[in-house]
């Protein structure tokens, strides 16, 4: 067929590329499922949320729960740690991105990464922006947290000052279910 | 292993690479034109078939393993995590265990293409010893998958099949030990039997590339069994057999599909969807159908180390049937007396089947006896004596013959259309 010179296509040819458009349709139908099946599974999909009791958190102390297989850091915040994070300028912040999936797009400010209008609780995913090492609280020069696999350096917000990281820690989305108990994701 | 042509590739790439790694050139003489009998019918897609089934069960075997636990407790729920859990987990499951019974129809339709047709003899034998190897090792394969499920037919059944070992002399009783490592079946037993039935899929990978290595010497048999003596005897392998062969695997992959979707279970047994329990022992214990015909065999002998002796006796001759059958013609089509034995081998290997399937007890333990002394006497007695008796009928000169009639061989070169209309 390759050889013909006629302009007109023959009925081998459209016979020829139906066929294969066929098989591929099908070969593409039967690899999804072996790609899919590397995707979380429902038993990994029930897990996406969790219920904390936090009133037993004293202010100044934190606790780490695990969420989606990862840890979440609840803070309750000292006056003096939300007044020294409040006191920042969002434009001098590596990030001015909240990176608060409570509030999509806000500007970093410290009340936009705690919770609304309960400033003293601070809940986010202790997952370091940069590669993923869990950081040590209460560190670093800020006295929020500091990373001690590539020494990324977040302040009592949990938002990025200084090191490789490129983002503020991630809040996930919660809700008070009453005033001490949350609900994670 | 000479095609029709030499490999000259025009890409300047692939020359680069085949000047110093000539893999191009070899996947071109070995599956483009390698030069087939041009008389091969639909019996010779099935090793196609089983080459793609080998594929599919390594391929839906290891994303299982993503997801299977090997530990007695944690086994069984980890299956049925896979079959309510993971994303088209129920399919890539039910794929992978009606997979390993895809894979036994299509070696059994293969083993009995290459009876038919004398397919063993020389200078075949080497060929037939290593598909016989493959079978073993697709025998243990089969054995270990069936108990990874921790069901109450995996347990039952590793503990039987393993305890046939018990039967040898002297040591039976610690080489069944070292087996289970422990004392009975167990979680040292489901771990290693894990191990190995990952391992040895990539072993029977290596022994089917020595298959086809050993196939290209001397190329396919065919259905006269008459060597190909001149060019014209064959077509290059490439579009005839490669277009042949993936409708023959359509058709088998429809077959497939039909179980997997709509009798998954069929094939498998309810039992093995109650969890294992070593205390107690399930009323009516059988193993997957592939083993019915050897497990008759081995009821049908009333003495343990006997019986195991004539059930790997069963698979042993196989391995002898190059030098059992004194026939020197090869395709049963020219061997009247012998065609009809071999049929009777077919009905009685499924008659044994049969057997294997129900209670050891009456009547069915007399035919057993029957039909096994029938399968030995068929391989040790009737296939040497066959070839002294049996007067043959007389053989076509060539395959071009035997396809276009006497005097019909293609005068001109370019021919290769004329077997099309043959099929």
């Amino acid at each position: 067929m390759a050889t013909s010179d006629l302009a007109e296509p023959t009925r081998r040819d459209f016979l020829y590329i139906a066929t294969g458009a066929v098989g591929a349709v099908g070969v593409a139908a039967a690899v999804w499922p072996f790609i899919n099946q590397m995707n979380p599974d429902a038993s990994a999909l029930a897990l996406s949320t969790v219920e904390v009791d936090i009133g037993s958190i004293a202010p100044g102390a934190s606790i780490k729960v695990m969420w989606r297989g990862k840890p979440v850091f609840i803070r309750n915040r000292t006056p003096e740690e939300i007044q020294s994070a409040a006191g920042v300028p969002v434009a001098e912040l590596p990030d001015p991105d909240a990176r608060n999936a409570n509030h999509p797009g806000a500007d970093a400010s410290d009340a936009n990464r705690a919770a609304a209008g309960k400033e003293n609780w601070l809940i986010m995913v202790g997952v370091c922006t940069h590669l993923g090492c869990i950081p040590l609280g209460e560190q670093g020069e800020f006295g929020g947290w500091f990373c001690p696999c590539h020494g990324s350096v977040y302040d009592t917000a949990g938002r990025i000052r200084r090191g490789p990281a490129p983002e503020n820690m991630h809040v996930p989305v919660y809700s008070f279910l009453t005033d001490t108990r949350i609900r994670i994701g | 292993m000479a095609g029709h042509s030499t490999f000259e590739p025009q890409n300047p790439v692939i020359r680069w690479i085949d000047s110093r790694l000539p893999i191009f050139g070899l996947v071109h003489s070995s599956f483009i034109v390698f030069p087939n009998p041009r008389n091969l019918n639909y019996w010779w897609t099935f090793g196609g078939i089983l080459a793609f089934m080998l594929v599919a069960q390594i391929v839906t075997g290891v994303v299982l393993v993503m997801h299977y636990t090997p530990h007695t407790s944690l086994a069984f729920n980890s299956v049925e995590h896979i079959m309510r859990d993971v994303n088209y987990g129920w399919m890539i499951r039910y794929l992978h265990a009606n997979g390993a019974s895809m894979f036994f129809i299509a070696v059994y339709v293969h083993i009995f293409r290459g009876l038919y047709y004398g397919s063993y003899k020389a200078p075949r034998e080497v060929l037939w010893i290593l598909g016989m190897i493959i079978y073993l090792l697709m025998m243990a394969t089969g054995f270990m998958g069936y108990v990874l499920p921790w069901g109450q037919m995996s347990f039952w059944g590793a503990t039987v099949i393993t305890s046939l070992f018990s039967a040898i002399p002297l040591v039976g009783e610690p080489v069944t030990t070292w087996l289970w490592g422990g004392f009975a079946v167990d979680n040292p037993t489901l771990n290693r039997f894990f191990s190995l039935h990952y391992l040895l899929p990539f072993m029977i990978a290596g022994v089917v590339v020595l298959h086809v290595w050993a196939l290209h010497v001397p190329g396919s048999n065919n259905p006269t069994g008459v060597s190909v003596k001149a060019k014209q005897d064959t077509l290059p392998f490439h579009p005839y057999f490669t277009v042949k062969d993936a409708l023959g695997l359509v058709l088998f992959l429809m077959f497939y599909m039909w179980f997997v979707f709509y009798l998954p279970n069929y094939l498998g047994h309810p039992d093995n969807y109650t969890p294992a329990d070593p205390l107690v022992t399930p009323a009516h214990i059988v193993p997957e159908w592939y083993y019915l015909p050897f497990y008759a065999i081995l009821r049908s002998i009333p003495s343990k180390l006997g019986g195991v002796i004539a059930m790997f006796g069963a698979i042993g001759v196989l391995f002898l049937v190059p030098w059992l059958d004194t026939s020197k013609v090869r395709s049963a089509a020219y061997r009247p007396l012998y065609r009809q034995f071999f049929w009777i081998l077919v009905l009685v290997s499924i008659g044994l089947g049969y057997l294997g399937s129900r209670p050891a007890e009456g009547g069915y333990v007399i035919a057993s006896r029957i039909l096994t002394l029938y399968y030995f006497a068929h391989f040790l007695v009737i296939l040497p004596l066959l070839g002294l008796f049996e007067r043959p009928k007389p053989q076509p000169a060539s395959i071009t013959e035997a396809v276009l009639g006497k005097g019909g061989a293609p005068v001109t070169a370019g021919a290769p259309a004329a077997p099309q209309t043959k099929g």
